[in-house]
């Protein structure tokens, strides 16, 4: 009896993990980590301290530059004091405050639409409608470069998933004909995707995904705030904002603190509240969050000068990269993602160090999380960015290409 | 065990990602015979579906590890129409 309970000699489940370690381990950094990076001091929207270093945030997805705006501060200061600091509850069970309504009934407001739902992420907002409606019997058909929280919607419901390629409204069609014409069939695109900084032909695929009798989710997580008329999205852009049954977004990103959302039109949506798991088996969103969401994004739809100035820094950032000589993810701006190809994965991860060590923060970024196995640095402009600091941003990256070896 | 027709048909749209030469049976596997990275056999199975005619589902493609696996996934599908 003693004897088995020794230690036997089992499995460790972390062993399978390994390949990470060695991997990560063979990256060539010298001084910083990219996965390690602290934040020690936040200056401004576009400013920080890190490594002690005062330096030029331009990989923070601070889009619109909302998260010291005035309004959504004061808001959030005051929810704090009128109703503590979370709510300790599920949505459908004590988490659902005055704060919570009035937030979704902005958001729907914002958006010309008659429901929606307020998640505690975005990543939840995508897991918990994909999986939602994704039953046994129907198919869900998403793009190969899906972010990870449309990913794992699919994996967390019980649909059939079907994989097109990046972009390309034909690969979709030709997979779209061999459903069946009479199963429950959801397609999920995103506007703009986080990676590359490109945009979806979403008018196309939206058509086509109509034609054979899709619903259809467009994700905006990357594009609201900036796109559009009044900063709704792609889809707003394109005026095919009709063709969309259920728009996904988050506070993540333009918005500026946390949180997720779906909205729609659809009569039946209500009922999504009490099937979606990643929406009741959570705790709602604290209170300060909730008002300095409602806030900000009050702000952002009469933000019309400030989105203005967004897309002018993408455009001279982009234009300053391409004539330094960087190979660029996209011919133009399509958003305020702008992404360079790096060789390879020493120059890569030198030149973020480098450029890290010269007062901009970027994102790095490899695969798995990108396309076709590319290599990149990503750098993601905020309205908030003078164009002074634009400029400087440029200079910093031509200074550490020489510093790097890298040939532009 | 999958028809060589079927076999032949896929050997053939490996063809092209065979970099090593590697002799293709149904036992060929390809992760660790072949070598593919995730992003490769996307695109495999993006071929194989267009020559098919056929959809394989994401849902599935975790317990498709040899090409013989993927020949016997593929006359199913076909067979169910």
């Amino acid at each position: 009896m003693k004897q088995s309970l020794q230690k036997a000699n089992s499995l460790d489940l972390l062993d399978k993990f390994d390949p990470i370690v060695e991997l990560r381990a063979s990256l060539p950094f010298e001084k910083t980590d990219p996965f390690k990076v602290v934040i020690e001091e936040v200056i401004s929207e576009t400013e920080a301290i890190i490594g002690g270093r005062h330096t030029i945030l331009a990989g923070t997805n601070n889009y619109m530059g909302m998260t010291f705006n005035e309004e959504a501060i004061e808001a959030a200061k005051k929810a704090l004091d009128d109703f503590g600091t979370g709510t300790t509850g599920s949505r459908v069970l004590n988490g659902t405050y005055g704060g919570h309504k009035a937030l979704e009934a902005t958001i729907a407001d914002f958006y010309g639409m008659n429901e929606c739902m307020v998640f505690s992420t975005g990543y939840q907002a995508n897991l918990g409608i994909i999986s939602a409606l994704g039953g046994k019997d129907d198919f869900v058909i998403i793009d190969a470069d899906s972010h990870a929280s449309i990913y794992d919607g699919c994996a967390m419901g019980n649909a059939t998933i079907v994989r097109f390629k990046h972009n390309d409204v034909e690969h979709m069609e030709r997979r779209l004909k061999r459903l069946p014409a009479d199963a429950g069939k959801l397609v999920v695109v995103e506007g703009m995707y986080s990676m590359l900084g490109d945009a979806a032909p979403l008018k196309e695929l939206l058509e086509v995904a109509k034609q054979y009798g899709c619903m259809t989710l467009v994700d905006e997580a990357h594009s609201m705030g900036f796109c559009g008329e009044n900063g709704r999205g792609i889809a707003e852009e394109l005026g095919v904002e009709h063709l969309a049954d259920f728009i996904v977004g988050t506070f993540s990103k333009s918005v500026g603190t946390v949180g997720g959302f779906a909205v729609s039109n659809h009569p039946k949506f209500d009922v999504l509240r009490f099937v979606s798991r990643p929406y009741i088996f959570t705790a709602s969103l604290p209170p300060s969050v909730v008002a300095s969401a409602t806030a900000s994004i009050q702000a952002i739809s009469r933000s019309g000068n400030r989105r203005a100035h967004l897309w002018e820094n993408a455009r001279q950032l982009h234009s300053g990269l391409k004539d330094a000589g960087f190979s660029m993810c996209t011919e133009t701006a399509e958003s305020p993602i702008i992404a360079v190809h790096l060789p390879d994965v020493m120059i890569g991860t030198r030149f973020w160090e480098q450029l890290l060590e010269e007062g901009v923060y970027a994102n790095m970024a490899a695969p798995p999380a990108t396309p076709a196995g590319m290599f990149l640095l990503r750098i993601s402009v905020c309205a908030q960015h003078t164009s002074e600091q634009v400029s400087e941003i440029i200079a910093r990256f031509k200074r550490t290409a020489e510093k790097v070896g890298l040939e532009v | 065990m999958a028809q060589t027709a079927t076999l032949e048909t896929i050997y053939g749209l490996i063809g092209p990602l065979n970099k090593k030469s590697v002799n293709l049976t149904p036992a060929t596997t390809f992760a660790s015979d072949l070598e593919l990275d995730s992003l490769t056999v996307m695109d495999l199975v993006a071929d194989i579906e267009d020559d098919f005619d056929i959809i394989l589902p994401l849902n599935m493609l975790p317990d498709l590890e040899t090409i013989g696996q993927v020949a016997e996934a593929v006359e199913t599908i076909v067979a169910k129409g």
